[in-house]
């Protein structure tokens, strides 16, 4: 009886944070080609309800309705599979996340080695998806995005150290109490920005979206897939890129902290300046795959190996030596 | 408590299924899935003890990394004909002397470290620190790797450095007539040296290239 309590109640909570995860990725998809026809000098979707807000629910009835096809040749099992893990895993990150000083599902004390661990495995989604296709570009799509996401995952585990220098814990909240003063952006702008192209690459969003860049491999490891399990790979990679900017302003731009602590905006809860960070981070994201052409692979490799891994190392060298000379490393 | 166990039980033989799994299966790229599956199982395991941080590292260095150059290497080499050739044909006598020698050390390994609890049931106190009540494990790993065994920490890193670099070494060439891009010449182009105007003779032609 206590056993079916606590499950009844946790899931209740987990209800409450994913349906308006969910919800919200439904609408970032609309927002996203929105900026994205903005830029263009296009209306972008306008027609299904008000400003087109309600073009997701139809696509997602579009995607329900159409019939969902196996290849005979591919692998069964791992093809259903890949879609569902990349779904899981883009949602179940979500549960570390902070949306107030309470407002966490779970409060674990490595809440962002949790983080870093899910999204690597992110990767397992598309790897499973390319190979079980059976086919020429869906592998080729799944090695590229194995190869790229292994690369930046080097960098922004760098980067994430830079921050955990400044905290002194690993939990998400500490991280985000340990901004009150200032938010890290500030000091560490360069690695903000070396942050956020990596990850535009680690979500495989334009300019890094070789895996599926449409010109030359169709839509990579996604070709062979149609209707709602499309639709799950398309979520999960919508949800991951939610993810990410949530982590990114969790990092850098202070999570639910209010940017002024004075009173009006003291008023507005945590939870809501987080929204907005992440909106901020995302339309950045929209603009960028608006506004840059694709990268080529050798680019691409270049950019992770060559210079956002060495500057992420002379960054740490140079907090860790500064917090160190000035006696202000946090004492745990 | 029974949560508990129920939670140990499952994951253990989940871990012991998909390691018998690993060396079964016929398809090389499915004993991969399933050393990746024994892997997470494991780290639920440490989780559980209250080794989160060591399970989190477990996921995020061979979950993450390494398995994946794992998967990479089955899926690119076509390793399934190979393993098929290796049991069936008469090599496969050679192999198997070696193998069970490997795993008979193996064995003695592990009798030797638990059996170790048995004749010296203090043998977890006389570590020289053990966890302390409120300080995160991630904090209590850390004194202690920073401090009593740093030599030996640092040792082991310049090691894998080694590896690493004789790897590379190993593997690269350099190759004759490569065509390379610099993409400072590439960018700092101008208008005025991309253009060039040419009189070209009639039935002559002209060699821009080079």
């Amino acid at each position: 009886m206590e056993y079916l309590n606590i499950i009844f109640q946790e899931s209740y909570k987990i209800l409450f944070l994913l349906v308006p995860v969910l919800v919200s990725v439904a609408m970032i998809v609309w927002l996203d080609r929105r900026v994205w026809a903005f830029v263009q000098k296009r209306q972008g979707p306008n027609v299904v309800g008000p400003f087109g807000l309600l073009q997701s629910l139809a696509d997602a009835l579009k995607y329900i309705f159409k019939e969902i096809i196996i290849p005979a040749s591919s692998n069964k099992v791992i093809f259903i599979l890949a879609p569902i893990i990349t779904m899981t895993l883009a949602l179940i990150a979500w549960a570390v996340i902070p949306f107030g000083v309470e407002q966490v599902l779970a409060d674990i004390n490595v809440g962002i080695l949790y983080i870093f661990a899910v999204s690597s495995l992110g990767v397992y989604g598309i790897i499973m998806g390319g190979w079980a296709s059976n086919s020429k570009y869906p592998f080729l799509g799944a090695i590229r995005s194995a190869a790229q996401m292994v690369s930046y995952e080097v960098s922004i585990g760098i980067i994430i150290i830079n921050v955990l220098l400044c905290v002194g814990s690993l939990n998400l909240n500490d991280i985000v109490v340990a901004q009150k003063e200032m938010w890290f952006v500030i000091p560490l702008f360069p690695m903000f920005v070396i942050f956020f192209i990596s990850a535009l690459a680690e979500t495989n969003r334009p300019p890094f979206d070789l895996p599926e860049a449409e010109a030359e491999l169709v839509a990579g490891y996604q070709t062979e897939y149609s209707g709602m399990m499309y639709a799950m790979f398309w979520l999960g990679e919508y949800a991951n890129i939610l993810l990410m900017c949530a982590l990114g302003s969790i990092l850098f731009l202070g999570g639910w902290l209010s940017p002024i602590d004075l009173y009006p905006f003291n008023l507005i809860p945590g939870a809501l300046w987080l929204i907005f960070k992440i909106l901020f981070l995302f339309i950045l994201f929209a603009l960028v795959k608006a506004i840059v052409p694709r990268y080529r692979y050798d680019q691409l490799m270049r950019l992770g190996w060559k210079i956002f891994l060495p500057l992420s190392l002379i960054y740490v060298v140079l907090t860790a030596s500064y917090l160190f000379y000035f006696n202000l490393l946090p004492t745990i | 408590m029974i949560a508990h166990a129920i939670f140990f039980y499952v994951f253990s033989i989940i871990a012991v299924v998909s390691a018998i799994m690993v060396t079964v299966s016929k398809n090389t790229v499915h004993s991969v899935f399933f050393l990746i599956l024994d892997f997470i199982s494991i780290s639920c395991l440490f989780i559980m003890i209250g080794a989160e941080f060591l399970g989190m590292i477990m996921l995020i260095v061979y979950v993450g990394a390494v398995a994946v150059l794992f998967l990479f290497v089955v899926m690119m080499l076509n390793v399934a004909q190979q393993k098929n050739q290796w049991f069936v044909s008469k090599d496969s006598s050679r192999h198997i002397p070696i193998g069970l020698l490997i795993s008979v050390i193996i064995f003695f390994e592990l009798i030797i470290v638990i059996g170790g609890w048995k004749y010296k049931p203090d043998l977890f106190n006389s570590a020289k620190s053990s966890l302390e009540n409120g300080v995160s494990n991630t904090h209590s790993l850390g004194q202690v790797l920073y401090t009593d065994y740093i030599h030996v920490f640092q040792i082991s890193g310049m090691i894998l450095l080694i590896a690493m670099i004789g790897a590379i070494v190993l593997t690269f060439r350099q190759r004759e007539g490569v065509k390379k891009q610099s993409y400072l010449k590439q960018i700092s182009r101008e208008r005025t040296e991309g253009v060039e105007v040419l009189e070209v003779a009639s039935n002559k032609g002209v060699k821009i290239d080079d």
